[in-house]
């Protein structure tokens, strides 16, 4: 094992992949001289080139698109919208071709393409610079969403979403870029659609996503402390979801606590909590209880947005309410 | 001749017959534009159009079988029924590779075809259709753009048929012809007779030999008129009746027949022997389409994902 910050093992998926297969191209706004805004692409483009790393004009759209093109001209590109608040500004390009196109060409079609994008809750950037909005994209049955937690999942996730024949929207989290963690020395891939326990435990299971992983596994550390065994399972990918992995926690623990940096309304803990119900509506020995943000707009103010965010202590204070502490 | 033959068939399909259902936007009056277009390019060649791609579809020889079995949502349609009428040019074994129901997004796709095919240096092009209620979209502008910036090898063909839906272009486009718009991002341009088969297929001609040996684009106004309305649904009843009837009067299938005739081409028996063949092909597709079925429910799910 060697330790990586999150930004350099996502940047050691993108060569590695762009080494073994030409057709890899990497597309987006700063990426290329500039390195990045978060530096994820620092030094490609001396190494492969303007042909294979490519600045492209503010036009996420264009971007967007030009992805699917090159896509369906079979090459696998890799782009990059440098805030998930932009997202909506391409979501035709996603959402309406490239999800649909295998389906509506009757499988002659498909579109091995990877978006790769993140939020930044919790860096002062406010209401349009901040948001995660992943939920969004399951009602957009064709594309798959990744949203990596640590060092060794984001470099594993990541590549396998470039092999994937499928477009990947792939959501990184601005606040773990310099966090660092023990990544594999050898070559490995982490499958998309497998939730991972990160954390054995038997009275709670706490499902988290990207950054409220950590803040879970901190949480849980403090119930061990109490005396609470909390197991905590990070999804790893919302689309495809691995209900079966928290059907089985939960029909052990009888309790589920879902934590995530989206609002509550329809966000990724709706979806789930509905999930369990249909699969664990005998086993549950009290209601689901979200954690996630208020459905309001992002606070700038930094006290504001501290109050704003989900943490550890309010995934604490979740898995008592569902013990009854 | 076999587009106005389908489009007419599909016509009466809806309109008389009750058959087929559904959006489906008629080609008739433009049909100079895709033969002229795809006679310019070759097989390998990949194009991008729209929802009104029937014509776009039979040019580029997805055959009329499968065509009309899509139309019919049948499990033998070239989309296996899933597509419909407005993805009935999606065939990548023929290079009609993309048809999209949404106004102006496929221009950023040809972008990325255009790309692709560069990167794989094989002098292969891309080509995208649209009408003239595409230009007002951000996505034509982001995507004619990124054409033009990164020197791509694609052709545009924007048909302009006088109204985007009900609104006329005068109404609707600020600038003196869409053409200009193409012209101030740095492309070349031609303003094309899009009822004339023969002055689509030279410019089309000249603007591909461009692509493929500088790899630089050219937009190609069509300037055309569609026969019907929008839809099949539609009488069009909102433009003014001389201007329908001197657009009739080009009727791009009758002029252009009327042509072959005077330059002695073909005579009017091989004319009239070319319809009955291509009336019993339509025919034959109608057939064809009849005795097909529906793909059965439960395989819809695995078309989702590509395993």
């Amino acid at each position: 094992m060697k330790e990586l910050t999150y930004a350099d093992a996502l940047r050691e998926a993108l060569r590695e992949e762009m080494i073994r297969d030409q057709s890899v191209i990497l597309l987006g706004e700063e990426i290329g001289v500039f390195n990045g805004v978060y530096k994820v692409t620092r030094g490609l483009l001396d190494e492969f080139g303007p042909e294979r790393v490519r600045d492209t004009p503010i036009s996420e759209a264009a971007i967007a698109g030009a992805a699917v093109g090159l896509a369906l001209a079979g090459m696998r590109p890799v782009a990059e919208i440098m805030y998930m608040d932009f997202l909506p500004i391409c979501m035709d390009q996603l959402c309406t071709q490239a999800a649909k196109m295998r389906f509506m060409s009757g499988g002659q079609l498909n579109v091995p393409m990877v978006l790769r994008t993140q939020y930044s809750l919790g860096r002062q950037h406010g209401s349009q610079h901040s948001q995660f909005t992943p939920a969004w994209f399951l009602q957009a049955p064709g594309v798959k969403v990744a949203l990596p937690s640590d060092p060794c999942d984001a470099k594993g996730l990541l590549k396998s979403a470039i092999r994937d024949p499928n477009p990947v929207l792939f959501v990184e989290s601005g606040l773990l870029y310099r966090t660092k963690g023990p990544v594999p020395e050898e070559e490995y891939t982490v499958a998309l659609g497998e939730a991972a326990v990160k954390q054995k435990g038997e009275d709670v299971t706490i499902v988290a996503v990207s950054r409220m992983v950590n803040e879970s596994l901190a949480a849980a550390r403090k119930l061990e402390a109490e005396g609470i065994s909390a197991e905590v399972v990070d999804l790893r990918t919302i689309q495809p979801l691995d209900v079966e992995t928290i059907t089985e926690s939960v029909k052990r623990t009888s309790r589920l606590v879902v934590a995530s940096d989206d609002v509550k309304r329809g966000g990724i803990g709706a979806e789930l909590s509905a999930s369990i119900v249909e699969t664990c509506f005998d086993y549950l020995d009290a209601p689901i209880v979200r954690v996630a943000c208020p459905d309001t707009p992002i606070p700038f103010s930094p006290q504001l947005e501290q109050q704003y965010m989900p943490n550890a202590e309010r995934v604490v204070q979740a898995v008592k309410s569902v013990l009854g502490k | 001749m076999i587009i106005r033959k389908f489009e007419e068939k599909v016509e009466e399909l809806f309109m008389v017959k009750g058959l087929l259902i559904g959006p489906s936007h008629l080609y008739l009056g433009q049909e100079s534009i895709a033969v002229g277009a795809m006679a310019a390019l070759q097989p390998d060649d990949l194009t991008v159009t729209t929802y009104r791609g029937h014509g776009h579809a039979l040019a580029k020889d997805v055959p009329v079988n499968l065509c009309m079995a899509e139309l019919f949502g049948k499990s033998t349609g070239n989309c296996k029924g899933l597509g419909g009428s407005m993805h009935v040019a999606i065939y990548p074994k023929t290079g009609s590779l993309y048809a999209t129901a949404i106004v102006g997004s496929g221009i950023p796709i040809a972008a990325g075809v255009g790309l692709g095919l560069k990167r794989k240096g094989n002098k292969r092009i891309a080509a995208t259709f649209f009408g003239d209620g595409a230009c007002n979209t951000g996505a034509f502008h982001e995507g004619m753009n990124l054409i033009a910036v990164w020197k791509l090898p694609v052709l545009l063909f924007c048909e302009n048929n006088q109204y985007a839906m009900s609104t006329p272009v005068k109404s609707a486009v600020s600038s003196p012809s869409i053409a200009e718009r193409a012209h101030s991002y740095g492309m070349e341009t031609m303003v094309v007779n899009g009822n004339d088969v023969v002055a689509v297929y030279v410019a089309a001609k000249a603007a591909a030999e461009r692509a493929r040996s500088e790899s630089l684009p050219t937009f190609l106004e069509c300037l055309t008129y569609k026969m019907k309305g929008h839809g099949v649904y539609d009488k069009g009843e909102y433009r003014p009746k001389e201007e329908v009837a001197k657009w009739l009067e080009r009727d791009p299938v009758t002029t252009f027949k009327k042509r072959l005739l005077d330059q002695k081409v073909l005579t009017a028996a091989e004319i009239d022997g070319l319809e009955a063949e291509t009336r019993q092909e339509i025919e034959d597709s109608v057939e064809f389409a009849v005795a097909g079925s529906p793909l059965p429910f439960d395989q819809i799910m695995k078309y989702v994902y590509l395993e």
